[in-house]
């Protein structure tokens, strides 16, 4: 059974090794859990989930494998929780003459009792609809919201069960996820990986704590030691489309550049429409009067900046691929030889889409774009991000 | 088997609980994440105090080494009592300075260590320290001594989420996302810490507090450590709860409200959004 919750799990893409599940035995066998099933829930929460943008599909799994969950056969509170008894005397009130007498047909309480033990003890999973398996809405005599006038009730009443039912079925921890849309927090820490604050290059700064050290340890012969500069290595280019179609996303994308703006001591960003031509424009508001050489951008930074367009890529292919194509002016240059020189240059560069990604089927500007950026066109969402700063910090 | 629960003055939700006493029963570091000012520090001082033992904190900031929790070689003083003709100088382990993870693993009993904000740190140090919170040992060079931990101490490790930790490391913790508090919990928080203050007033403030953290665009929102400061600070200035109930955060900003805006651009936002509805109902 836990093995294959495990594996439900890794199949969700939550990275839940043998040495967890190992844990959670072990925790289990220790008494964490104390047997219940809220406990168990939140044990194996806290020893299978490592990041927080899991815990949604932590819950949506957990729902899926245990649901229709039943307490095991000979465990004594399963008796405990349908007191024959009391159903009994139920039944003697509610059901009719009828009734019971079709009662009596199925070989009278016992006899239902009975089957329902074996019917637990044969079904695995949840079930809906039908007239034999323990369910909803169906007409076998188990389950709940069913027609079966001899049915039996079967996870109605509050229980305890019921109730760690409702702790993963609220799925608290929804906004976590990384395949959601983006807010300003989320797309921070995505961003943040941008930041490298990767030691490389010579060793061109003096260690003074390690040369003192190595001096000591050489006995007082001075031993210089050097230690890479540390800092900030990050170069942004960001290229944000505006206008047209971009106005859906325009709230977006101010979120994405307030959030970079924070992030990178180097950064600069220009405005262009649908896609970069020979000019782009530093300052939307005063568009006329900051425009900037497209060529002039390629000679000022050099390739070590990293290069992030921002746009949806729904415009007319010719928009792409034919001299004159723009909606705004004449371009000599089709807007495909413009990227090229700024793909070209700048070689670590992505393309963040606020569409949804499988809506970027439906616009063949889109694909020509994936397709020109190398496949480097990522959704913007905090997954979208991940992705595109790993294959730019690579 | 000594269990955690929620105390008088931190209040703490079942799943955390339950946390916590996997972390203790399998003698597993706990890594604990969350908002900022959600209790992420406060809970190893409780877990501390609920099972009896000493807390040794280890608060890690960008230089911290991993080295450094366990010990350091401290040369400078031994190339100096070398000039000096002190006769220590011959004992290196004069010179060796214990470190957090030291005093944790040699004390006669078992201590809750804090490694505090973890994500501070270089991205290597996690890693550094695997087999040291694995085996609680380590190996002294200098003096050629192997530090074992008579009694594995609790680790709570915290981290605000600012660099990725290695999956090498999260395999080996158990781990808990502290949510935001709803209203419910967050009455019960507010009461434990205050328990003398007026129902009306504590009514009216978690109102406006919910509301300022409603508003989307804020850059920080207020959490629990602020709402408890602002309360401090209503209550020492003894305002009556009827100036919080006029203030709908889109028509003014909340009274005292340094306690719970932390950043400039969200006082400017409050006073924007302040002006734009002034200018509606007009």
């Amino acid at each position: 059974m836990l093995a294959h919750f495990i594996l439900a799990l890794r199949g969700a893409g939550i990275p839940a090794s043998i040495t967890e599940y190992l844990t959670l035995l072990r925790g289990l066998k220790e008494g964490v859990a104390d047997y219940s099933v809220d406990d168990f829930y939140h044990l194996s929460r806290a020893t299978l989930v490592k990041d927080e943008r899991h815990l949604d599909r932590f819950d949506r799994v957990f729902g899926e494998v245990f649901k229709g969950l039943e307490p095991p056969e000979g465990d004594p509170q399963a008796e405990a929780r349908i007191p024959t008894e009391w159903l009994r005397k139920l039944a003697e009130k509610l059901l009719t003459e009828e009734e019971k007498a079709q009662i009596e047909a199925l070989g009278g309480f016992e006899k239902l009792m009975e089957t329902l033990k074996q019917r637990l003890a044969e079904q695995k999973g949840r079930h809906q609809g039908g007239s034999k398996w323990i369910g909803t809405g169906g007409t076998s005599p188990f389950g709940a919201h069913g027609y079966n006038p001899e049915g039996v009730r079967i996870g109605q009443e509050e229980s305890r069960h019921r109730r760690a039912v409702k702790v993963w079925d609220r799925r608290e921890f929804r906004d976590l996820d990384d395949d959601v849309e983006i807010g300003t927090r989320t797309m921070k820490l995505a961003l943040r990986r941008l930041r490298r604050f990767a030691r490389q290059g010579a060793a061109t700064e003096l260690d003074l704590p390690d040369t003192i050290r190595a001096t000591a340890n050489n006995a007082g012969t001075l031993d210089l030691k050097m230690v890479p500069e540390r800092h900030n290595t990050v170069k942004v280019l960001l290229f944000l489309d505006i206008g047209g179609s971009m106005d859906d996303h325009v709230g977006i994308c101010a979120e994405l550049f307030s959030a970079c703006r924070a992030e990178f001591k180097h950064l600069e960003h220009f405005y262009f429409h649908n896609c970069p031509y020979e000019r782009l424009w530093t300052s939307n508001r005063r568009r006329r009067d900051s425009e900037v050489p497209t060529w002039e951008v390629l000679r000022k930074y050099g390739p070590d900046y990293k290069a992030i367009f921002v746009g949806d890529a729904a415009m007319s292919p010719y928009e792409i691929i034919q001299p004159g194509g723009s909606v705004e002016h004449w371009n000599e240059e089709t807007g495909q030889v413009w990227m090229g020189r700024l793909l070209g240059h700048f070689r670590r560069s992505a393309w963040l889409n606020p569409m949804p990604e499988e809506a970027w089927g439906r616009y063949q500007s889109a694909l020509i774009l994936h397709r020109l950026v190398e496949r480097r066109m990522y959704p913007l969402t905090l997954g979208g991000i991940e992705d595109m700063t790993r294959e730019l910090s690579r | 088997m000594a269990g955690f629960r929620s105390t008088e003055t931190y209040i703490a939700s079942r799943d955390l609980e339950v946390a916590v006493n996997a972390a203790i029963a399998l003698q597993r570091p706990l890594l604990v994440k969350g908002e900022p000012g959600t209790g992420k520090t406060v809970l190893a001082h409780e877990v501390a105090r609920a099972l009896g033992y000493p807390l040794i904190e280890w608060h890690i900031k960008s230089t911290t080494r991993a080295q450094q929790g366990l010990y350091e070689y401290d040369a400078v003083s031994r190339l100096r009592d070398g000039q000096l003709g002190d006769p220590r100088v011959h004992d290196i382990a004069n010179y060796i300075v214990r470190g957090k993870l030291w005093d944790a693993f040699e004390a006669d009993k078992p201590h809750v260590l804090l490694i505090d904000e973890i994500d501070k740190a270089d991205i290597e140090f996690p890693n550094d320290l695997l087999l040291e919170l694995d085996r609680m040992q380590f190996f002294v060079y200098e003096t050629r001594q192997t530090v074992v931990a008579r009694h594995r101490p609790v680790v709570i490790i915290t981290s605000n989420n600012e660099k990725e930790l290695p999956d090498a490391f999260l395999r080996r913790c158990f781990f808990h996302y502290i949510r935001f508090p709803d209203r419910e919990t967050m009455e019960r928080i507010v009461q434990s810490h205050f328990p003398d203050i007026k129902q009306e007033l504590a009514r009216e403030a978690l109102n406006v507090f919910f509301q300022v953290r409603s508003v989307a665009e804020l850059k920080k929102k207020p959490a629990t450590s602020e709402l408890l400061d602002w309360l401090k600070l209503l209550m020492i200035e003894d305002l009556p709860p009827e100036v919080l109930r006029s203030q709908d955060p889109k028509t003014a900003i909340p009274p005292l409200y340094g306690a719970l805006l932390k950043n400039e651009q969200d006082v400017h936002l409050f006073e924007r959004l302040a002006f734009l509805s002034r200018q509606r109902q007009r």
